[in-house]
């Protein structure tokens, strides 16, 4: 087995907010109908979170599931463990329509912390981050690529994208956050 | 610049998270169908100036298909609904007919 490398191992950035590269994070895309119980007693088996509402994020002791469309959550869980979730869950949806990927390695995951963080997020996104409560996901476009962004706590921000664009996005968001281009619109 | 609400996923957002995709409420003439029709469906496209229903997708959004109706002259947005009509809900022509009294209806 080869060594897994997420998009951009380590990358670090400090300026009107800390940026930072989430490392190797399992993802999992599972298509179905949210409605359906056996579809929630799955995603509490895989995360311990409830199906979450319509652009919400619910945690659980061992991952979190975001809500991406009317058919479609983003369970969030541990790399190593990833593959034997999606195991599980296809054994529990064995009658059910819907279908579970492993998207770990598609995708890249960085976290933007500080207090000038909606800033930096609403010069890239057409958003309006005033009153995005924590727990809230939107997914948006990132200047020209699209991007799932949401409020984990106060001022600790998720952003998930392609992994394709992922240094695209790293140089952007690096990029609007140099020191010199303060907006301090949210405060 | 649209604001358009996508009603799959509440949000409103500006026009750049959304693509375009023509005309709504086309009915499908396939194979077997008469010469005439297909080419009016195939070819034949509204273009008026003034009130026009669209689909649209939330492309950078939830992925999804709804349409919308707004008029082309003044980009105003009357409202959005959902893909899955063969004709304007009676609230979205309700509201087209309080801002636009002259307009006669869909065909």
């Amino acid at each position: 087995m080869s060594e897994a490398v997420s998009a951009l191992p380590h990358a670090q950035y400090s300026g009107l907010v800390d940026l930072a590269e989430a490392g190797l994070t399992g993802m999992i895309t599972l298509r179905g109908d949210l409605a359906s119980p056996v579809l929630a007693e799955a995603v509490r088996a895989a995360t311990g979170a409830s199906v979450p509402e319509v652009r919400r994020i619910e945690a659980g002791e061992s991952g979190q599931a975001a809500w991406m469309s009317p058919d479609e959550l983003l369970l969030i869980v541990p790399y190593e463990g990833a593959a034997g979730v999606v195991e599980a869950l296809e054994t529990a949806l064995a009658g059910e329509f819907a279908t579970a990927a492993e998207v770990s390695d598609a995708r890249a995951f960085f976290r933007i912390t500080g207090p000038q963080a909606r800033d930096v997020l609403a010069k890239v996104c057409p958003v309006d981050f005033s009153d995005f409560a924590v727990g809230e996901l939107r997914r948006t476009r990132a200047a020209q690529v699209a991007a799932a962004v949401w409020r984990e706590e106060g001022d600790v921000w998720s952003l998930v994208c392609f992994r394709s664009v992922a240094q695209y996005v790293w140089d952007l968001l690096a990029t609007v956050s140099k020191p010199g281009g303060e907006v301090g619109f949210y405060r | 610049m649209l604001l358009l609400t996508c009603p799959c996923c509440g949000v409103t957002a500006e026009e750049t998270e959304f693509h375009n995709a023509g005309e709504a409420h086309l009915k499908r003439y396939g194979p077997g169908s008469d010469d005439a029709d297909y080419e009016a469906y195939m070819f034949a496209r509204k273009n008026p100036r003034g009130v026009h229903f669209e689909r649209w997708r939330h492309a950078f959004g939830c992925g999804k298909f709804f349409h919308a109706a707004r008029c082309t002259m003044t980009l105003e947005v009357f409202g959005t609904y959902s893909a899955q009509t063969l004709a304007p809900p009676a609230e979205i022509a309700a509201k087209i007919k309080a801002r636009r009294p002259e307009w006669e209806g869909y065909k």
